[in-house]
């Protein structure tokens, strides 16, 4: 345990350490990969709440991350081209102001994780991880035959949004402002673990009848924490638009839901720092191995079914010997 | 007019509904005897089209191809359950999901970096090259009513396979209760390399089935994968008859939808935004269909609850 703190620390510590570095060598590359990592570390955080904590398999965040990414996007080409939104029943128009443009996101991918919510959390089992699959797969489709906002070919945005008061243009300031995101939800996912209500949801993961029998609206608690998930990944998914200044419809793909499993999975689940451990160490297997050889993914499938049978508790598990027994 | 147009895409949805219950009959008997989600399903459709692309092209014979897909699915199945899924039967479903999404990533990434990344084109053979009449003026590609025919007597056969024979009994006796059968005397980890084995031939066989009018290409039996798990979801898990009416359901819905939905609209609104929506919500309608009947049956239409 104490090691493993130790090695939280440290993570955190690099994530810092790194753009300094990067800002001081002139080498924006660094910043911008770090901010890369930050941002799914964030979508990873949500999941983590869903998947670590409250044991429900989703396998279709990519819906609340894109959509996310979407509604950043949608919102500033408007803005760009000066059009309208929506003109019924009153005038609306686009934004490219962060500051607006968070809390749409915010409000529209928890309004669309608490349908998806909704519905997918009658059934359980299999069942759930099918049908936020196909949920997830069903707004893929829809961005794709969309022509609207470049279907297939995605949606440019030119020029990041802007934040009062800085550039948001320059890598350091971006970053920086992603860093605070990642400590908000960091904050959040904490709070809400240490709370009656967390104890809540991680009782379910252990026996949901059980805490039914004490009283607990079990069907609500899992719905509350699906739709913190959901939005803390809408979130990550309106930065990464920001980060890229595109978004396509492959963030809706169902891989994205796999790749931020994997963040997770990776990591260690049910660690509060799991999914940045878990997201750095993607993005640094995507680098090197990426560098070497065009199907590192072959490779990362390898590793991940390797971990599976053999390290069952992540990378962050190989530091608590006690925990990394049970399984 | 309309008409003739009308059975000629209904008759393509039942074509594409056939392809699917391959591919969910397999799915569904996977998760139903041995309890496994198998993601890497559709990487077995894709190894079948290559192995069909690979024959024909050294054969030219697009019969030893279809044999061929059968064959190396088979065997990429066996290989595979060996290796890696026998060790996950015993594992909750995230294990499951994740350690087949990781088979994916691998399966795709091995073919394509021993076949690079251009498609394969396999080639319908002379005889049933051009359509036929059906009745008065409907005619029809001989090929895609050859799929039909395939689909159908696959069908038929599963089911005396599964009602009628001794392996058949084992399966549906391993459905109802693994520990018992094994405490019987059936070698259970031997069944269940069958069960595997059969799923992934008949996923490779569709996928050379499909592989001759589309494309062989890496990736190609994921959007397929996708559409088979709403076909499980709604047939009921497990269900093979579930399965056979849900892909025809599915098949049928897909196609018609997005044929004909947006001229349905065009009567509402204006035809330019007709098109756009009325190709959008087609795409979408199997997973509202998917939706509307897990809101009255949450465990599918013939699902155990």
């Amino acid at each position: 345990m104490i090691i493993e703190k130790l090695f939280n620390k440290w993570i955190l510590f690099l994530l810092i350490i790194i753009p300094i570095f990067g800002l001081i060598f002139e080498e924006p590359y660094y910043i911008t990969l770090t901010t890369k990592v930050i941002i799914l570390a964030i979508a990873g955080i949500g999941l983590n709440l869903a998947l670590g904590y409250c044991g429900l398999i989703s396998f279709g965040h990519a819906a609340f991350f894109g959509t996310g990414g979407y509604v950043t996007g949608i919102l500033s080409f408007h803005a760009l081209n000066e059009e309208l939104l929506f003109s019924w029943p009153i005038d609306i128009f686009g934004s490219s102001e962060m500051l607006i443009i968070w809390p749409v996101a915010i409000l529209v991918c928890a309004f669309l994780s608490l349908i998806i919510g909704f519905l997918s959390l009658r059934t359980s089992g299999v069942y759930f991880i099918m049908i936020t699959l196909a949920f997830a797969q069903m707004l893929y489709f829809f961005s794709i035959s969309w022509p609207t906002y470049g279907g297939e070919d995605g949606l440019s945005i030119y020029v990041r949004n802007s934040f009062p008061m800085v550039n948001t243009m320059d890598p350091f300031t971006f970053y920086f402002i992603c860093l605070v995101w990642l400590m908000i939800t960091l904050f959040i996912s904490f709070k809400l673990i240490n709370s009656a209500f967390g104890m809540a949801f991680q009782a379910i993961k252990q026996n949901e009848e059980r805490v039914k029998s004490v009283g607990i609206e079990t069907y609500k608690v899992k719905l509350i924490v699906f739709v913190i998930s959901g939005t803390m990944a809408g979130l990550a998914g309106s930065l990464y638009t920001d980060l890229n200044r595109f978004v396509s419809p492959s963030v809706l793909d169902w891989h994205t839901s796999g790749e931020i499993m994997i963040f997770v999975i990776l990591g260690g689940m049910a660690r509060l720092y799991g999914p940045i451990v878990g997201a750095a160490f993607f993005i640094i297997l995507e680098q090197t191995l990426g560098t070497y050889t065009e199907n590192w993914q072959f490779w990362l499938g390898l590793i991940l079914i390797l971990e599976i049978l053999y390290a069952r508790s992540g990378i962050l598990g190989l530091f608590d010997k006690k925990k990394n027994n049970e399984k | 007019m309309t008409n003739i147009l009308f059975i000629e895409q209904l008759l393509n949805g039942i074509q594409f509904g056939t392809m699917l219950f391959l591919m969910s009959a397999g799915l569904t008997l996977i998760f139903g005897v041995m309890g496994l989600i198998n993601l890497a399903h559709g990487s077995f459709y894709m190894i079948g089209a290559f192995c069909a692309a690979l024959v024909a092209g050294l054969t030219g014979s697009f019969w030893l191809a279809l044999g061929a897909s059968l064959c190396g699915a088979a065997i990429a199945g066996v290989l595979i359950e060996i290796l890696i899924i026998r060790r996950l039967y015993r594992r909750d479903h995230l294990d499951q999901v994740l350690a087949t999404f990781a088979l994916i990533l691998l399966l795709s990434e091995g073919v394509r970096w021993y076949f690079g990344a251009f498609p394969l084109y396999l080639s319908i053979p002379e005889s049933l090259n051009g359509t036929i009449p059906i009745f008065e003026e409907i005619i029809y590609s001989k090929y895609r009513l050859f799929i039909i025919l395939m689909g159908f007597l696959i069908a038929i056969g599963l089911y005396i396979l599964i009602t009628k024979t001794r392996l058949g009994i084992r399966i549906r006796a391993g459905q109802n209760d693994r520990e018992m059968i094994s405490a019987l005397g059936v070698d259970i980890s031997k069944l269940y390399t069958v069960v595997f084995a059969l799923g992934a031939s008949l996923a490779g066989l569709s996928g050379a089935l499909i592989g001759a009018i589309q494309s062989v290409e890496v990736g190609m039996g994921e959007p397929i994968l996708i559409l088979a798990f709403v076909v499980i979801v709604i047939g009921g898990i497990g269900s093979i008859k579930g399965a056979f009416i849900g892909s025809i359901l599915v098949g049928v819905t897909d196609t018609l939808g997005r044929v004909f939905l947006p001229d349905l609209l065009k009567i509402f609104i204006e035809p330019s935004y007709a098109t756009s929506i009325g190709s959008s919500i087609g795409s979408m309608l199997i997973y509202i269909l998917m939706a509307l009947i897990l809101i009255i049956k949450p465990s599918g239409l013939f699902g155990k609850s």
